[in-house]
């Protein structure tokens, strides 16, 4: 009896300092993943802050070693910098309001278990997902057939719906009591007014995450740019002309190291400075959005994938 | 019944003489449902199905400039001609290996962080991890692959590690060898997705029954018993349905990172380990105009992915899982 109780105390005190030593591995493994995750991100800011010139040599870890504004000023002299931003800004704007308006309406009208196309529209939609024609003949309507190509529209028509998120809005709007419809129905509100003053004020939690999505989406998508208006540099986005500056920075290093060499009194920035600028530029508006809107698609993930 | 009210005065279909339970009558009074959502039906059939059309042009020698059927039929000659390619072989070859590189990488990583995650008691520490975690998923592929272009270079960060521990005597070239390059789209992947990923696992633990944990802590399971006994047979499930999905998925498409890392990574000199069939598509029909044969190769792709996702799910249902279709 005795004996028992003295091992299975040494066996707590042992897990005890098991348990411990898991923890402290465990919390220092976490604090590792998060430098790891960081650096990259902080060490681009700190070389964009930093003189070319300087940055050439490199070693610069999490600070700017020889400060200078000289690479956003050259980024912001850069004639399509502007135009690029403004496309960002208002294709995801407006890419984001149609396609949130677009898909959770037709998300209410196939929640409605006595819509009599319910069926067949859902079928047709959910197969999307599976059949996709491919790149060359999408291309080929697209710019061909309906001459979208080399036009603001090619970023705001080809993307007003989207059929996971539908059924991401769909599922959670049949999750609400059919009350509240059929009431608003013997009031005699139309399917309109019961969709938008009564079903989409309830929804704000999931359009919120699809909102976010979509968002993302417009705002890093470069594909669409790179396929349709690459001749048109009026139409470029920020992701594309970022795009650019990576494939042409490798190769123009060299040059700027020497020609630069010369001037190192002056402030300077060179291809790497100002495409880390650039690079901080565009990842801006998500990393400061981003943090505030965390709980939105906690919740909406897991909405999508347990029940989509 | 809950049917849509109908109209005031004489209907459309009473006056057509439809009979109360015909299709055409529901529909009428259901036809501001109908209004919402045909224009939308309309749409996908026209961005969606539309294209399918353009598979004819697979059997084709197909010139843009021409009305289409006035285009040659060849048969499968454009087929034939695909896999008589060592190129497309080879693309063959990159797609899937990069897709079951980073499919790995991807659920590991994702189910190792959950996992540990989900041992974290402090709750202020466990919400900064994930906060920090989340956030390279939200970065563009062509910023992520900015990153990764200056991390690996033979200057970068991971070369002075790698020199300071010993492990290398001199730099590695990480972004110039074949050898490197798939894997490097993994580890790639791990950075900005795993944080990501891990959250529908965390979300799948958080719904396994505590009281499981207090009777195994009572039986004297320890920590280790305890996630191999509880935890993850909790997630059991959504490890099938993800992995299903995936092996759906392996065979990729734009907007996923097997297609934008190689694209925007590779060079002509790694174009053997890095073009994928997406890249070869593009290559094929867009830059040289050689559109039958570039559609024939984006045939293959749509029917391997068909194919992969039913055998997928004809598993899990014999695994007695939770399937998609």
């Amino acid at each position: 009896m005795n004996k028992k109780t003295l091992s299975r105390s040494r066996w707590r005190r042992s897990s005890h300092y098991w348990n411990a030593a898991f923890h402290t591995a465990n919390v220092l493994f976490m604090l590792a993943l998060m430098v790891v995750t960081l650096y990259p991100v902080v060490n681009t800011i700190a070389i964009s802050f930093n003189d070319g010139t300087d940055a050439l040599r490199g070693g610069i870890h999490v600070w700017p070693r020889a400060f200078s504004l000289e690479s956003y000023r050259g980024v912001l002299s850069d004639e399509y910098v502007f135009s690029a931003f403004f496309i960002s800004v208002s294709r995801t704007l407006i890419q984001t309001v149609l396609n949130l308006v677009l898909t959770s309406m037709l998300a209410y009208t196939l929640s409605r278990r006595e819509f009599i196309l319910r069926k067949f529209i859902t079928t047709v939609f959910v197969l999307t997902m599976y059949v996709n024609a491919g790149l060359i003949p999408n291309y080929l309507l697209i710019s061909r057939t309906l001459g979208l190509g080399k036009s603001y529209w090619v970023y705001i028509i080809p993307t007003m719906l989207s059929c996971f998120n539908m059924i991401v809005i769909r599922t959670y709007i049949l999750n609400l009591p059919d009350a509240l419809v059929e009431s608003a129905r013997i009031d005699g509100a139309g399917e309109f007014r019961i969709f938008w003053q009564i079903i989409a004020p309830l929804c704000l939690p999931v359009l919120a995450t699809v909102a976010l999505f979509v968002a993302v989406g417009a705002w890093n998508s470069w594909f669409d740019t790179h396929l349709y208006n690459a001749g048109k540099p009026k139409l470029h986005s920020l992701q594309y002309l970022l795009k650019m500056k990576l494939a042409t920075t490798q190769a123009s290093t060299n040059a700027a190291m020497s020609s630069t060499a010369a001037l190192s009194a002056k402030p300077t920035s060179t291809p790497i400075t100002i495409r880390a600028a650039i690079t901080v530029i565009s990842a801006l508006p998500i990393m400061l959005v981003y943090p505030f809107l965390q709980k939105y698609f906690v919740v909406g993930l897991s909405i999508g994938s347990v029940k989509g | 019944m809950r049917r849509a009210k109908a109209s005031t005065g004489t209907a459309l279909p009473d006056r057509l003489g439809l009979s109360k339970h015909s299709f055409w009558h529901t529909l009428w009074q259901q036809r501001q449902l109908a209004f919402m959502s045909v224009p939308m039906l309309l749409y996908i059939l026209l961005f969606s199905y539309a294209p399918l059309w353009g598979w004819l042009t697979a059997f084709m020698d197909y010139k843009p400039a021409k009305p289409m059927f006035d285009n040659a039929w060849v048969g499968l000659a454009n087929f034939r001609w695909l896999f008589s390619r060592a190129e497309f072989m080879l693309a063959i070859r990159n797609t899937f290996m990069m897709s079951i590189i980073t499919l790995v990488f991807n659920t590991v990583s994702a189910i190792t962080l959950a996992v540990l995650l989900n041992e974290i008691t402090a709750r202020k520490f466990k919400r900064t991890v994930q906060t920090v975690t989340y956030l390279p998923h939200f970065l563009s592929w062509v910023i992520v692959v900015g990153l990764a272009q200056n991390m690996f270079a033979t200057d970068g960060i991971v070369n002075a590690v790698l020199l300071r521990l010993g492990l290398i005597q001199s730099p590695l070239f990480f972004l110039g060898e074949g050898r490197y390059f798939w894997w490097l789209v993994g580890l790639i992947h791990i950075w900005k997705e795993a944080g990501w990923n891990s959250i529908i696992y965390l979300s799948a633990m958080s719904s396994i029954d505590p009281a499981l944990y207090e009777a195994a802590e009572m039986d004297g399971a320890g920590r280790f018993k305890r996630i191999w006994h509880i935890t993850l047979p909790g997630i059991k499930s959504t490890f099938v349905v993800l992995l299903v999905m995936n092996i759906g998925m392996l065979i990729g498409g734009q907007g996923d990172g097997n297609f934008d890392i190689p694209y925007l990574m590779g060079q002509n000199l790694l174009m053997d380990w890095s073009q994928t069939i997406d890249i070869f598509v593009l290559k094929y029909g867009i830059s040289k105009g050689q559109y039958g044969r570039a559609t024939a190769a984006g045939i293959f792709k749509s029917v391997v992915a068909i194919v992969l996702l039913f055998s997928a799910n004809r598993i899990a249902k014999r695994l007695d899982e939770p399937t998609l279709l």
